[in-house]
């Protein structure tokens, strides 16, 4: 397939008075991570929040896989996983729980597959518990079980690594690692270091606030 | 088969393939019963919002006789108007609920993002709605009615007429609650748009009611109810869908 991999061009985005994407243009290929950079307020949650449909920029292209997302977004939203800087969690359920109805939307994950993603985010001691009861790196740690168990070739992550200890940066690490060497594409704005070798990465600044 | 290449991610191969999606993909259908069942498991969990309307419902009922008269005669006169405006403001109290927390933590944007027809989504959040609500309401309308001298003979009318017409208000108020998501202490505004267009179900709700108290046939506007019910199961998800979608903008 031609051109395999998300294509963005010339995007210009406006929210109310801001124009907040100011001609911002990339290429990743699958396999290919794009770390995007910036201060706070330079518009990173934009960028990912408009690369995965939710806002419709004023102007520009978004290709994915060589065709306009645009024309069929159900198709395009299939093929990605949008991770938040909050993690989507009802403070009434519990980690589990809340796990299996976010990741049931998409896919029928069974039990052992829930139980051992819960296990490999270090959640096994805590997975009863209401999501209120926890800290804000557990409850990162269970959207890091959703992306591993969700399955899209397309993930785009704001703020990842955001309130992980050392041990769960470097998991963040590993899961996209994984992720590319299956032929995934992974978009990450954070303002911190990717835990990734530098050689991985391709690097977007964004500078106008 | 094919099996996967790398065992720590299985079923990549299967999504990387192109257009054809993953063997296990969650079917809409599959994808609403979860909405509900997660809907209604949450509600249980907290009983105080879920008490709320029908609180309102039975004070509200319980004060007329009160307010206007012992004789039942009399409060028979007025029954049905009460009963369903009683239903209706108990309907409307709930509604501010429906989306709000799955907005706030991002619920909503994740639906919005799952590859499934929010229209279904949607229909299935105001289902979860309905049986909160709407059913309980049907379910005590009989006590209310007879504390306002209804005769018992009048009873499966009356909870037929709120059981069909809440469906119509839960339907119609899931597009008033998505229209209003993104804006702050949005209660009045929700109100003024939601009440305007559920006069037609409390108007046709208590002449049903009302003809079924004097034992007369209730069968006319009780189809009419059960139309609108019909028309919202069909518009209202959609509208609400197309809502939500802004709201996240």
């Amino acid at each position: 397939m031609p051109n395999e991999g998300l294509e963005i061009e010339n995007l210009h985005l406006w929210r109310g008075e801001r124009h907040v994407l100011r001609g911002v243009g990339f290429s990743v290929p699958r396999g290919g991570c794009l770390h995007v950079a910036g201060p706070n307020g330079s518009g990173k949650t934009s960028l990912l929040r408009t690369a995965c449909g939710l806002l419709h920029p004023e102007s520009g292209r978004l290709r994915w896989d060589g065709r306009d997302v645009y024309e069929d977004l159900p198709a395009f939203h299939s093929a990605l996983i949008y991770i938040g800087h909050e993690a989507p969690l009802k403070a009434d359920l519990s980690a589990r729980e809340n796990l299996r109805y976010w990741v049931g939307m998409r896919r029928r994950a069974g039990r052992g597959a829930l139980e051992s993603a819960l296990q490999r985010v270090g959640a096994g001691a805590w997975s009863e518990r209401p999501a209120r009861t926890l800290s804000a790196g557990q409850r990162r740690r269970i959207a890091l079980a959703a992306l591993s168990l969700l399955v899209a070739p397309l993930w785009l992550l704001d703020e990842p690594t955001t309130n992980l200890d050392a041990e769960g940066q470097q998991l963040v690490g590993t899961l996209i690692e994984e992720h590319l060497a299956g032929g995934g594409l992974v978009l990450a704005a954070t303002h911190h270091e990717l835990p990734l070798p530098a050689s991985r990465v391709q690097r977007l600044e964004l500078t106008h606030g | 088969m094919d099996e996967p290449r790398n065992p720590a991610l299985p079923g990549v191969e299967a999504a990387l393939g192109g257009a054809t999606a993953p063997h296990d993909a969650t079917s809409v259908l599959e994808a609403a019963r979860l909405v509900l069942e997660r809907d209604m498991t949450l509600a249980l969990r907290r009983r105080g919002q879920l008490v709320q309307p029908l609180a309102f419902f039975a004070i509200v009922t319980m004060l007329f006789p009160l307010a206007i008269s012992p004789e039942l005669a009399r409060l028979r006169e007025v029954a049905a108007g009460v009963l369903w405006v009683a239903a209706l403001l108990a309907s409307l109290l709930a509604l501010e609920f429906l989306f709000r927390d799955d907005a706030y933590d991002g619920t909503l944007e994740q639906y919005a993002l799952s590859g499934q027809p929010l229209t279904g989504l949607m229909f299935a959040k105001t289902a979860a709605h309905w049986l909160l609500t709407g059913l309980p309401l049907a379910l005590m309308a009989p006590l209310a009615a007879l504390s306002l001298g209804a005769p018992s003979e009048s009873l499966p009318g009356i909870v037929a007429s709120v059981a069909v017409g809440t469906v119509a208000l839960s339907l119609i108020g899931s597009i008033g609650a998505a229209l209003t998501l993104g804006i702050r202490r949005s209660g009045v505004l929700l109100a003024l748009l939601t009440l305007p267009l559920s006069l037609p179900v409390l108007i046709f709700g208590a002449r049903a009611s009302e003809l079924a108290i004097h034992g007369e046939s209730y069968v006319a506007p009780l189809e009419l109810l059960a139309a609108l019910a019909v028309l919202g199961i069909t518009l209202a998800p959609l509208a609400s869908a197309a809502a939500v979608r802004i709201s996240l903008e």
